[in-house]
């Protein structure tokens, strides 16, 4: 909402530095957006009279002028060709400056001196479009040698408010005047709607039938006859255009002006266009068609509510006008139409057909229907101001079920209790007096809500109005002194933080990526037909296909990341995130989804598979969970030889491995990266974050070191639970530290060499003990996995 | 025997004096005062004195014999402290050389900045709660009060996954869900991700995070709302943070409020970060609407609250000076590194 502060100052007797001024507003509640100063820099730009034009005796297109500016006649040269001798006109004299910050100076044009500029009115700052080319011709005479600013309104500040959605009677000067009022302590001036013309009655030219009374519940017609359609004088079109709305004619500036006084659209036809002297509100047709006010054709349908004559729709309810019956120059006369039509159905059409209007924005809030006469009377006032015609006595106004004021109670009690201040009751009553409401009773108040505040329905609702007049600021700031509550983070959220701290320390970095992704990517990852992923869910309107359905893995996620990096030539990296997936039980969704929390985990760049499983690893130390296993598996995303599950007590817990060459081409990474996706809903239910300490060894450890030939498809982990297995507890470590193939090693087996750490927890172990278990392994050793001892 | 002792010892000084190593030193030790050194096999003679010289000469030796242990046992400490110098120097390294470090990771900007705010808050007696970002439509719109043709349902503003579901697009239908599970005392926080229609921009983008405050107790008032929210400004962003309540308006809220803190990159003085003005927008909160509190099975005349909700992009953004909203999602390592 664009105010200009001098149009504000016919309603309230604003002396407040602008400052001030917005801070208060501000607080009070009509947040200011940006202050705009017009013609700021505006400095020595005065009023003159041409007296006298010739042209340029060495230039075609130059034209010599004598202009009188008050005591002092300049000659100045101008391109120009729109003026003419006695044109009252903007002249920027020697030393002046104009609002780009342009200074002007005495100069010499083709040999001429020219001793200053007439101006055009967008050298002046003013909207070009709003006015014919060349120089601005004042609209009258002026004394010579004024101060273009004062002539023109340039010395003008527009403050621009945000509105909130539930107060549309605050998208008008008037709402924006009485905030102001409330505010500073002002007094309110409302203007005036006298009107003198009642000649005849305007049920001779008119009658108004509502059809759709659901839809409109107030529907007023005034009618203005010997209309003279011309311009609207220039400091109607002056408000207008700081307000930010187009000057078009008299009567059209009168609807405009009084929309933006009141807040209350209207709107006017020519009444000679309309057949059957008949104004019908109905739904339209379907498929009925009407060219608007814009001249484009649009096509509705039956729940669209039109304005029409007997024959056909004359204007869009609440949106737009018709092109039909739009005002012109020959216009002679004219009916004003002001209503109130239903919010929802304005909002609904108004998307539907993609026209969003200062009226339609208006109607979808919720207008105040008794501003209805206000506002018909205050343009047929402005109609005999402007001397545009002649207004008809009488008016039509189809109002079924007049509004009535709210009443309502508020406990004065209350307002300490929600606020935590006192206020005392005079200052509430006050309060609320200033903006309008009328206040009875002591204790329990009775207040008298204004018609045009349906935002103010219960208590809360005025003890926030009290609030927002007292000033948030003047409420003290309290810690809560009421019952203590433990806070803190519950186990899950412990165990989140713990797997960052995990992952920090071995030098990953955390990513967060988009949750939707595109359909393609189980294409772009391998993934069959069948497999569960697929069963994605999708949302109806994204933003783009890429986009449109909710992830059910995040390895896409991690090989774009990687992808990007790589591709901006960083050469390694280590990546996680720990964000959900959403996987549906069925589809299309019925309940909510199932949102599990994933680790997932992504590295490349001289890495391999033995770096991420051991990154793994160590998180599972962390995570004190000690019966995990990772045994080989298939996953086709994955490379078919290095692919391995991580099984925790023996459920299946996440992939692991390097991905599959297909999938790297896919996103366009040329090396290796190896991934492990977790599910981290079931780690946290694996974790022991119960640390119990194990007493440290009495008793010395005796170290044992063997080398066994095995045939190449025995893994490391079947060989290590043989040894663990047999060991028992005397087995305090197995570590593989070496695996040869090579000279001495038949074709198809490798040589594995461990290190075996003994101890027992009750005696110092002798080597006889030691043996006898020692020789039990390789025994097993030798018979279950055929492996034979080198020596 | 005397002139003998008196040879003896003023021989050894002089040639412990000479001394340059400790293996000299030792056969020094030897020479003199090992099992056939000279001062031992002259007392093994002294059976041969009379009874008067016995002691006079024995204290003499003894004496000799202390002067000659001290004498060696100071050269020796001192030619291993000269030792230890000369190790010393000979160690020197240049310590400006790079320290060896483990590459360590790190925590995304975002997260790093939840923390902190959830250590604010945990510190305040609040508690961690999560939620669904798959919401039904009831507790994303309906439940918080927002009437059925509210602007914020339109197909344009929310992504749906069906009529009754939707992408949570605030994580405000937590207070919800927080009071139909709890009975007041409740103080919580709901951090998460939220979701609305826009185009990625170096502002705005689809998918964003929020962090939700709820307080519902018997008497709790605006003065709470306030001082709460003063003390988390002030943690958050410095001890000189000021703030202001501004009058707003949100369905779910009555009164609320626009919380704005002095800009820490000014300090209030106005710059590029706070467009000149001093303060920059962090909250929006308010006392719960008695509706909300109703649909939630909680009295309205009994118990009041507090809400409160904060964009965690942006306060990350404010934060570390970021401009872009896009680096947080492209998670570029040499971006991820710096925090
Ligand atoms: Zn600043």
């Amino acid at each position: 909402m664009l105010v200009p502060i001098k149009w504000l100052k016919d309603y309230v007797d604003l002396d407040i530095d602008i400052k001030d001024y917005v801070d208060g507003m501000t607080m009070s509640g009509t947040k200011v957006e940006s202050v705009e100063e017009v013609g700021q820099n505006i400095d020595k730009v005065v009023v003159g009279k041409i007296i006298e034009i010739t042209p340029h005796p060495n230039a075609d297109s130059l034209l010599v002028t004598k202009v009188d500016v008050g005591g002092e006649i300049l000659q100045i040269i101008t391109g120009a060709n729109n003026i003419k001798v006695n044109n009252y006109v903007p002249v920027a004299l020697h030393g002046s400056t104009l609002p780009d910050g342009t200074k002007i100076k005495k100069g010499k044009l083709r040999g001429l001196e020219s001793n200053g500029m007439l101006c055009s009115p967008e050298e002046l700052g003013l909207n070009a479009e709003s006015f014919p080319d060349g120089i601005y011709i004042l609209d009258k005479e002026y004394p010579l040698g004024t101060d273009i600013k004062k002539v023109l309104g340039l010395d003008d500040k527009i403050v621009e408010f945000e509105i909130t959605n539930n107060r549309p009677d605050c998208l008008s000067m008037l709402g924006i005047a009485r905030e102001t009022a409330a505010t500073f302590g002002l007094k309110m001036n409302y203007p005036s709607i006298e009107v003198s013309g009642k000649d005849g009655d305007v049920s001779d030219y008119i009658s108004v039938d509502v059809q759709a009374t659901d839809l409109c519940p107030r529907f007023a017609v005034r009618v203005i006859k010997n209309v003279e359609v011309k311009s609207s004088p220039a400091w109607m079109q002056d408000r207008l255009l700081k307000a930010g709305v187009r000057p078009i004619n008299n009567i059209v500036d009168i609807t405009n002006y009084v929309m933006l006084e009141t807040g209350q659209p209207m709107h006017a036809y020519d009444l000679n266009m309309l057949e059957g002297n008949k104004i019908v509100v109905r739904r339209a047709k379907d498929n009925e068609k009407i060219v608007t006010l814009d001249e484009i054709e649009r096509i509705l349908d039956n729940k669209t509510l039109v304005i029409a004559d007997e024959n056909k729709a004359i204007g869009i309810a609440g949106i737009m006008g018709g092109y039909n019956s739009e005002i012109k120059e020959d216009t002679k006369t004219i009916a004003f139409e002001a209503a109130i039509f239903d919010s929802v159905n304005v909002r609904l059409s108004s998307k539907k057909l993609g026209i969003r209007t200062e009226a339609s924005s208006r109607f979808e809030k919720g207008l105040d229907a008794a501003m209805v006469q206000f506002a018909i009377d205050r343009a047929c006032h402005l109609v005999e101001e402007l001397g545009a015609g002649e207004v008809v006595g009488g008016m039509i106004d189809i109002y079924p079920t007049r509004k009535e004021r709210r009443i309502m109670n508020l406990r004065t009690e209350r307002v300490k209790w929600l606020l935590g201040v006192d206020i005392p009751v005079d200052k509430m009553k006050k309060i609320l007096e200033s903006l309008e409401f009328k206040v009875s009773g002591v204790g329990i108040l009775e207040v008298s809500v204004p018609t045009f505040r349906d935002d103010v329905t219960i208590e809360a609702d005025l003890i926030e109005e009290i609030a927002r007049i007292y000033g948030y600021d003047n409420i003290p700031s309290k810690l809560m002194d009421t019952t203590f509550t433990q806070g803190g983070r519950n186990e899950k959220q412990r165990i989140r933080e713990i797997v960052r701290d995990n992952m920090t320390a071995q030098g990953l970095f955390e990513t967060c990526t988009y949750t939707f992704v595109s359909p393609s990517v189980f294409n772009q990852i391998n993934c069959k037909a069948e497999n569960p992923l697929r069963k994605a869910i999708k949302i109806i309107n994204p933003l783009g296909e890429d986009q449109s359905i909710m992830r059910t893995t995040i390895i896409p996620n991690m090989l774009e990341v990687i992808s990007r990096n790589y591709n901006r030539k960083i050469t390694e990296g280590m990546f996680y995130e720990l964000s959900k997936v959403y996987l549906a039980e069925e589809l299309p969704l019925k309940d909510l989804a199932h949102e599990r929390d994933t680790l997932i985990i992504g590295i490349y760049g001289d890495k391999d598979f033995f770096d991420l499983k051991g990154i793994i690893e160590n998180l599972m130390d962390d995570l004190n969970i000690t019966n995990y296993r990772v045994l080989p598996s298939n996953n086709e995303s994955f490379h078919p030889g290095r692919t391995a599950e991580l099984l925790i007590n023996n459920k299946r817990i996440g992939y692991l491995g390097e991905i599959h060459p297909d999938v790297l081409d896919n996103y366009d990474i040329p090396t290796r990266v190896y991934i492990a996706e977790l599910d981290f809903e079931e780690i946290v239910l694996q974790t022991n974050l119960n640390i119990k300490y194990k007493p440290l060894p009495k008793y010395p450890s005796i170290q044992r070191d063997i080398a066994v030939v095995v045939s190449e498809e025995i893994t490391a982990g079947q060989i290590e639970e043989i040894i663990r297995n047999k060991g028992g507890k005397l087995v305090e470590e197995v570590n593989l530290f070496d695996i040869y193939r090579g000279s001495q090693i038949e074709e198809g087996y490798k040589s594995m060499a461990y290190s075996i750490i003994y101890r027992s927890e009750e005696k110092t172990l002798t080597e006889e003990d030691i043996t006898k278990v020692h020789n039990k392994i390789l025994n097993s050793l030798a018979s279950q996995v055929g492996a034979i001892l080198r020596s | 025997m005397k002139d003998i002792l008196e040879k003896i010892k003023n021989e050894s000084i002089i040639e412990i004096d000479k001394v340059e190593s400790i293996q000299q030193l030792e056969e020094i030790r030897v020479k003199y005062l090992g099992k056939k050194g000279q001062l031992t096999q002259l007392l093994r003679g002294m059976g041969q004195l009379t009874p008067e010289e016995r002691p006079v000469v024995g204290q003499l030796a003894n004496e000799v014999r202390d002067l000659i242990t001290e004498k060696i046992e100071q050269t020796a400490y001192c030619l291993k402290r000269k030792d230890l110098e000369k190790r010393l120097r000979s160690e020197f390294i240049d310590v400006t050389m790079p320290g060896r470090k483990k590459k360590l990771g790190n925590r995304h900007p975002l997260t790093k900045v939840l923390n902190e705010i959830e250590d604010i808050f945990i510190g305040m007696g609040f508690s961690i709660v999560e939620g669904p970002e798959i919401e039904k439509t009831y507790y994303n719109f309906d439940a918080l009060n927002h009437s059925k043709y509210h602007p914020a349902r339109d197909m344009q503003d929310t992504f749906y996954i069906t009529e009754d579901l939707l992408l949570r697009t605030q994580t405000s239908p937590n207070q919800v869900r927080t009071m139909e599970r709890q009975k007041p005392p409740i103080r919580v926080i709901v951090p998460g991700k939220v979701y609305r229609s826009d185009e990625i921009d170096a502002t705005h983008s689809p998918m964003f995070h929020q962090i939700e405050g709820l307080v519902v107790d018997k008497g709790i008032t605006m003065a709470n709302l306030k001082g709460t929210l003063d003390v988390f400004a002030k943690k958050l962003f410095g001890e000189q943070t000021r703030t202001k309540f501004r009058p707003h308006h949100f369905p779910f809220t009555e009164p609320s409020a626009e919380m704005d803190c002095t800009c820490s990159a000014c300090g209030g003085e106005g710059c590029r970060i706070c467009k000149n003005t001093g303060w920059i927008e962090i909250l929006g909160a308010g006392m719960v609407h008695p509706n909300v509190l109703a649909n939630c099975g909680i009295d309205p005349e009994e118990y009041s609250g507090f809400a409160f909700g904060m964009g965690l992009d942006r306060i990350a953004l404010l934060k570390y000076d970021i401009s872009d909203l896009r680096l947080m999602f492209e998670n570029d390592k040499r971006f991820l590194e710096q925090f």
